[in-house]
């Protein structure tokens, strides 16, 4: 297998991008077949690497190791080279990205009416940044990426995106979700640029690369390792969302389309997650110790705050927002927890999330386009409407509180478990979150789908009258979803398997030193991972 | 002189042939197309002496008399300032077509102001960068008010006239302190001097040349007159104001710095600092509130020239190559974006296409030009893949290197301010229109000289925010040790 395979991975998005705009003269369908195609194609490429690539490690090792690496000069004069690498971890999110970009596309084959090419232009730019964010292993190039995938999702929301009666419009948050991202992104420039010095100072060259400053970041003054790290966690805090950062979450979730809902809580997100596994734990493992209470306080608040006030939207998508910042809560408590169990949960997590948070917004956008309203109140009683809409929003809920059988079970599941020996407090605060996860999924199912029809009808005539049903698309797309959700509740362990050497390979380098030698054993013993 | 010598001024001779040459050729008749191809021809010819000056003089400096040194510095900044000259150029072909009145005289300030600039960017001695930017800046105030019939011009052009005397007669003020303290007015020679001992008089020269350099880099708190003449001038001059001008003052101004040591101690790095500082935040803050693009850019151009002040706060090896990086990354994005807004603003009517509501739905009009200011926009606003990335980045870069965090931290405030009125702009492009309106562009508009530089440009910027180092090589082989 050659490792040019990576460098397709992102090409072929970009110039079926490119088709899909130009396409647009001729007709609107073409350029919809033209990304569905595209992206079927990266699919299938990324899920190929599955099966061919072997991801074990033989003996996991303290530095993290890649199954497939490319690497070609880009500007020399600063040390910077166009560097991919892949890994069980990156594997597994490129999937789901891969994945969750087909969705995004199908979903919005009625929704998008206006400037279709252009709308699948941005999609997949969005999509092939996300790919290159979990490819780079170059930090000038992950950071190059990370900027990259931000302007797609400002044209996205702020395009095609919904002016909700009382919102504060698309634009502002398209605005706000640019300017919170950015400004925290040059933070992290400025932290990666710092470490390119010290490695500088140390070696006497020039390098971005993540072996090179790695080494040099584990060879730093704590004090000024703790200020770099810094850099870097408040860029991944902002995207995840952790809770003081949040606010522009729920605005971008409220105004995107369904497509761009799909992509940032389905897959963004999970850059933050990936940006904290791959890059803050490994370079800086003593600091981030040392801030673990507080990320892991900053977690719990995440999980019930959100909870909370997810519980009290109106806005179903609001509503759904709320949620994921709340479920990425559990990530952040899984990733500072540092446990082999932990960051097994943490990988389930970010893929059962993904795949419930991105089938929760596809039927936000269905009933939304029916309705023509989002607001809770002015739904009820669609229950006996629709024959399978409800119910497949009822599985998609309690996928989402964590019904065991499910994914998110298992994931939550993981990180409870690993996370209760290293901090039993906040591992108890956070599985309070569960319980606020039951009240506010059923209290959408309720007050949407039970009691009497309220105003939303109004227009139309008499309360036996049927909306028109998912069709066969739609439920096509939903049925995958939840075959994928149900197969990783029951079944995870090929996932675990893949993602074992790198989720080794972090607890490795987090753990105290003295502890290193013996946690791994029992960790393996729990979740029955083979090593 | 020496043949030698001679021969290193070779630029400038060819564009004094051209003013003359044009100057006599207008009185002869008045022919707007051939005058404007002989300008162009005469710029690039000027352009193109410059490597085979270099190739000829083996990368060697040459002195030309006490004023001016023709060195691989001179030479990069000459060649931006000429290509940036051409940019403008190519713009006023077609700004000016419909224009009623003598329009030939246009070529004629524009030579002559260019002329200037190059100087200044050859300078080594006091009384060059003097000359050199007197006659930079006063075909430029004529320049500013070229549509004689329109009162904002005339009320812009007298405006920076006056104001630019004054900053004039302070820089001239400081000039003459320096050379009461020391005698000389070289800037070797001065910097060899000052090597025995400073006096509070040669601080106060030195405050008030910085006044009058800062006034010409409009960096706050001189920068008042910048959004009016902005406004006020036609598109291709604000564009020369914010590319040519500036570019010539930064280039004098960093060999000044670098070569006496007056400039460099910490009162007047801690004041350049402020300004920088200044410059950013209020230059984007105060653009927030603006609804006219022009005046948007000239707030821009200002928080542009206050992440470039970082440059010369550091005034060393790697901050000469950061500014040579980051003023060509500024200048290839801002004759795109002015470019833009001449190209849909001619031909001439009595006001500029430059209120935001006019740009509504221009993406939607007009796809192709409105992709070039799109992408121009983010480059300004520095976003990865555009040049203004790589621009920023190297400003970052040493910013960090030198550990001048509060700088660092006011370029990053200063980024995500900007962002904000970059984006009005941008998707201000994308609303949508009635379909009705939807009428897809002339297909000519890439044939003409300003269309087709404008594309140029753009794939420049690509070219420079993908993959950089080209450029970076040249740079860092014309601009060796300085000082």
């Amino acid at each position: 297998m050659s490792p040019t395979i990576l460098v397709w991975l992102l090409v072929i998005p970009f110039v079926g991008g490119m088709l899909s705009w130009q396409s647009e003269r001729y007709s609107r369908f073409i350029p919809r077949w033209i990304a569905l195609v595209t992206q079927l194609i990266v699919l299938g490429m990324s899920v190929w690497l599955w099966f061919v690539g072997d991801f074990t490690l033989a003996t996991p090792s303290a530095t993290p190791a890649f199954a497939l690496e490319y690497k070609a000069a880009w500007i020399p004069s600063f040390g910077i080279n166009f560097h991919l690498g892949l890994d069980g971890l990156a594997l597994l999110l490129i999937i789901l990205t891969n994945l969750l970009g087909v969705m995004a596309i199908g979903c919005s084959w009625k929704e998008i009416d206006r400037y279709v090419g252009f709308f699948h232009l941005n999609l997949l730019w969005n999509l092939a940044g996300v790919v290159g964010v979990f490819l780079a292993l170059d930090l000038f190039l992950f950071f190059f990426f990370w900027e990259m995938m931000l302007v797609p999702m400002y044209f996205l929301i702020a395009l095609w995106g919904h002016n909700i009666p009382g919102g504060k419009g698309r634009i502002y948050s398209a605005t706000k979700f640019f300017i919170f991202t950015q400004f925290s992104g040059l933070i992290m420039l400025l932290a990666i640029l710092a470490l390119v010095f010290f490695n500088h100072q140390a070696t006497g060259a020039w390098s971005f690369g993540y072996f090179e400053l790695l080494k040099t970041a584990r060879a730093l003054d704590p004090q000024v390792a703790w200020w770099i790290m810094l850099g870097f966690f408040l860029a991944f805090a902002v995207k995840m969302p952790m809770v003081p950062l949040h606010t522009w979450l729920p605005d971008a979730h409220s105004q995107a389309p369904t497509a761009g809902s799909v992509d940032l809580a389905g897959i963004l997100l999970k850059t933050a997650a990936y940006g904290m596994l791959r890059f803050a734990l490994p370079f800086f493992p003593e600091p981030m110790r040392e801030i673990a209470p507080f990320a892991m306080a900053l977690a719990a608040l995440s999980v019930i705050y959100a909870g909370v006030v997810a519980f009290s939207q109106t806005d179903i998508k609001r509503l759904v927002a709320y949620s994921s910042i709340s479920h990425m809560g559990f990530v952040t408590l899984g990733i500072f927890a540092g446990t082999e169990q932990a960051l097994q949960g943490v990988v389930i997590q970010m893929i059962a999330h993904g795949l419930s948070a991105a089938a929760l917004f596809i039927l936000c956008g269905e009933i939304y386009e029916r309705l023509h309203t989002r607001d809770l109140r002015q739904m009820g009683g669609l229950w006996a409407r629709f024959p399978y809409l409800p119910p497949i929003m009822l599985f998609f809920s309690a996928a989402s509180l964590g019904l065991p059988g499910l994914g998110n079970f298992v994931g939550e599941f993981l990180i409870l478990t690993g996370s209760y020996a290293v901090s039993p407090l906040f591992t108890i605060l956070c599985a309070l979150g569960l319980v606020l996860a039951a009240v506010y999924s059923l209290i959408l199912v309720q007050k949407a789908f039970h009691g009497r029809p309220q105003k939303a009808d109004a227009h139309s005539h008499g309360d036996s009258e049927k909306y028109e049903d998912l069709n066969g698309r739609e439920l096509g797309m939903m049925a995958l979803l939840m075959v994928l959700l149900l197969g990783l509740g029951l079944y995870p362990q090929p996932v675990l398997d893949v993602s074992a050497a790198s989720m080794q390979t972090v607890e490795m380098i987090y753990a105290e030193p003295s502890a290193a030698a013996t946690l791994p054993t029992p960790a393996v013993a729990a979740t029955g991972v083979a090593p | 002189m020496t043949l030698n010598a001679l021969l290193a001024l070779a630029p400038l001779i060819l564009l004094t042939l051209t003013t003359v040459g044009i100057m006599l050729f207008i009185a002869w008749g008045r022919r707007y197309h051939l005058t404007g191809a002989l300008t162009i021809l005469g710029m690039n010819l000027a352009l193109l002496s410059l490597p085979l000056l270099w190739i000829y003089n083996d990368g060697q400096p040459v002195q030309v008399t006490p004023l001016l040194v023709l060195d691989g510095y001179a030479l990069f900044y000459s060649g931006l300032i000429l290509a940036a000259a051409l940019g403008v150029l190519t713009l006023c072909g077609a700004y000016f077509e419909s224009y009623e009145g003598n329009r030939e005289e246009l070529y004629l300030l524009l030579l002559m102001s260019t002329m200037g600039a190059v100087v200044m960017a050859m300078s080594r001695h006091f009384a060059g960068f003097f000359i050199g930017l007197e006659l930079m800046s006063i075909p430029l105030y004529a320049m500013v008010a070229y549509p004689t019939k329109d009162s904002r011009a005339l009320e812009g052009g007298i405006k920076y006239l006056i104001l630019s005397a004054g900053a004039s007669a302070f820089m001239l003020f400081g000039i003459a302190l320096l050379f009461a303290e020391t005698g000389v007015l070289g800037f070797a020679d001065i910097g060899a001097k000052l090597a025995e001992g400073r006096t509070p008089l040669l601080l106060t020269g030195a405050a008030m040349i910085v006044v009058g350099i800062a006034f010409k880099l409009s960096a706050v708190p001189f920068h008042l007159w910048t959004s009016d003449v902005y406004e006020a001038s036609p598109a291709p001059v604000a564009a020369f104001l914010a590319t040519v001008s500036k570019v010539a003052v930064f280039a004098a101004t960093y060999r000044l710095f670098l070569s006496v040591g007056l400039f460099q101690q910490p009162s007047v790095i801690e004041a350049l600092s402020a300004v920088a500082i200044a410059s950013m935040v209020i230059g984007n803050v105060l653009a927030l509130a603006q609804d006219n693009v022009k005046r948007i850019l000239a707030y821009s151009s200002i928080a542009q020239f206050g992440y470039l002040l970082v440059a010369l706060v550091v005034a060393g090896d790697r901050a000469t190559e950061a500014a040579g990086i980051f003023l060509l990354t500024y200048v290839v994005t801002t004759i795109g974006v002015f470019g833009v807004i001449a190209l849909v603003s001619s031909p001439m009517k009595d006001r500029d296409v430059e209120h935001i509501e006019q740009f509504r739905g221009l993406f939607w009009k007009r796809p192709y030009l409105s992709s070039i200011m799109v992408a121009m926009l983010l480059s300004l606003a520095g976003i990865p893949v555009t040049a203004g990335f790589i621009g920023k980045f190297y400003v970052i870069a040493l910013g960090v290197e030198e550990r001048l965090w509060w700088l660092m931290g006011a370029v990053i405030v200063g980024s995500a301010i900007g962002l904000f009125y970059y984006l009005r702009v941008l998707i201000m492009m994308f609303q949508p229109i009635p379909t009705r309106d939807r009428v897809s562009e002339p297909l000519n508009w890439i044939q003409n000289a300003g269309g087709a530089m404008l594309v140029a440009a753009m794939l420049m910027m690509l070219v420079m925010g993908v993959y950089p180092e080209p450029f970076l090589e040249l740079i860092r082989a014309s601009t060796p040790m300085l000082g």
